[in-house]
């Protein structure tokens, strides 16, 4: 199941774990990522809360969390290669994996079918 | 109206929009911020063979004084270059000092061959109307100022500017670093100087704005040039320690704490006759409380704009006024103020990224080679 929120972040979510990284949308309008500041796993975050930053060449945009729940896991390989962010945003490039502690924050969520709708919409 | 419609645009703007320029507001002007090579590669292009950038929001203007005398030497009561020494055809970067001294913008001032005893300036398009304001009070009755609005400005910067440029004339192979002359490209005449501000070999033209479009689109048939947007243009300069106005100076900082001393001509500070001079020369001796130097970043983390440099005991010293990514160098570089202490290259420093504290240490800049084309005698 992959969900997308308004912020251009994409959840997957395997059992009780969500992996998340930001769209091919969001990479585009970011240009060259050169820079990720990735959480500590270990941290805990509610929904909504400043997660990791995303730095282009040009500026720096924070990513936000897109759930409530723990990180269990970050992507160190963003460390020697930022680009893959740019390169391969919803596969290799992904962000950090995290704990699902409700469920039900995931219903609100767009499906890919309304995520398309959504970028469509503001270009 | 939107915010748009506000903006002024420049003779090249459909060009920009032609070529899927992202355009953002800069300077009352819609620019394009990138293309869609995207700034890390419109960078690097830049760097090994030629880019072309709009630069049409900044002003150009000629003085002239109002009694036939030369024009220089009114402008450099408020300018402290060299300026009266200038020949036609060679040109100076210099500074409009405000009476405290401080910096209230950098410029291009070049003597032109004719109108006769005529100067050109170049002025920061964000400060046009502010240099314009400042020339007019300081000197409107000495001098008359003519901004060109019908003329576009095209750089075009990178190791490949002049074999692309010396195909429509020869002739500009000839020029060595700020030298301008009077060409004929495709037609149209036009001044070329051998100037920019990426730190590259490379040519200003000023163009008739009527015939900017089609001049572009022909450099741009060349296979080594790409179009280059702002984003560009503010990664190259920073990677050259090249200031930029109102970030890197402002009207409190003198030449001596903006470390742009080159700027102050010889026989100027020893006549020490230009506003401001009696700060300026003591701090030449005794030192200016915080100067400008260039920094390197230890990890990955580029250091923005406003960022605090700290010392090792974590107590504040400065802020970064540049700060980015340096594509060619493949690492963060950055630019901002220490006490004169703290300034020598080397020196370890960090700085608050996010409430982290990232080392970093003191560097010169530039932080990538110049490589302007200089008369080698």
């Amino acid at each position: 199941m992959i969900k997308y929120t308004d912020e251009h972040e994409w959840i997957v979510v395997d059992g009780n774990i969500a992996t998340v990284g930001i769209t091919d949308y969001a990479q585009k309008a970011l240009g060259d990522v050169v820079f990720v500041e990735l959480p500590e796993v270990g941290a805990s975050f509610a929904s909504g809360d400043e997660v990791a930053v995303v730095e282009s060449v040009k500026a720096a945009s924070e990513v936000y969390a897109p759930l409530t729940g723990e990180i269990t896991e970050v992507n160190s390989d963003l460390e020697g290669e930022p680009a893959l962010v740019n390169s391969a945003p919803t596969d290799g490039g992904w962000f950090f994996k995290m704990t699902v502690a409700d469920t039900g924050e995931l219903d609100g969520m767009m499906d890919e079918a309304a995520y398309n709708d959504f970028v469509a919409g503001l270009e | 109206m939107s915010a748009d419609q506000t903006l002024l645009k420049t003779p090249l703007y459909d060009l920009h929009v032609e070529h899927g320029g992202k355009m953002v507001p800069f300077a009352g002007y819609s620019m394009p911020v990138q293309y869609p090579l995207g700034i890390m590669k419109e960078h690097l292009h830049t760097r090994d063979a030629a880019g072309l950038f709009d630069v049409s929001h900044m002003g150009q203007a000629y003085i002239r004084s109002t009694d036939g005398s030369d024009p220089a030497a009114a402008i450099e009561k408020i300018m402290p270059g060299a300026l009266q020494v200038l020949k036609p055809g060679k040109m100076r970067y210099t500074l409009l000092l405000n009476d405290e001294g401080g910096i209230e913008d950098d410029l291009m001032v070049t003597r032109t061959f004719e109108p006769e005893g005529t100067l050109y300036v170049v002025v920061n398009a964000a400060f046009k109307e502010k240099d314009y304001t400042i020339l007019e009070e300081k000197l409107g009755d000495q001098i008359v100022l003519e901004p060109l609005e019908d003329r576009a400005l095209i750089a075009l910067q990178g190791p490949k500017a002049e074999s692309v440029l010396a195909k429509l004339a020869p002739e500009v192979a000839d020029l060595s670093f700020m030298e301008a002359t009077m060409v004929t490209l495709e037609g149209v005449v036009c001044w070329v100087s051998r100037s920019g501000y990426t730190g590259e070999d490379g040519y200003e033209i000023s163009v008739p704005s009527d015939e900017a479009d089609a001049f572009a689109k022909r450099l741009l048939k060349d296979e080594d040039v790409e179009l280059i947007g702002l984003g560009a243009r503010d990664s190259l300069r920073l990677e050259a320690g090249l200031c930029l106005s109102g970030h890197d100076f402002d009207g409190s900082i003198t030449p001596v704490g903006a470390s742009v001393t080159f700027a102050l001509g010889k026989k100027r500070r020893e006549a020490g006759d230009f506003v401001g001079s009696e700060r300026i020369l003591s701090e030449l001796s005794n030192g200016a409380d915080n100067v400008r130097v260039g920094i390197l970043p230890e990890g990955r983390a580029p250091a923005r704009e406003g960022t605090v440099i700290a010392d090792v005991d974590g107590n504040e010293i400065g802020k970064v006024t540049s700060g980015g990514f340096g594509p060619t160098l493949g690492a963060p570089v950055a630019m901002g103020y220490v006490p004169t202490a703290f300034a020598e290259n080397g020196t370890e420093i960090y700085l608050l990224v996010r409430g982290k504290s990232l080392a970093a240490k003191v560097a010169g800049t530039p932080f990538v080679p110049q490589r302007y084309k200089r008369k080698t005698v």
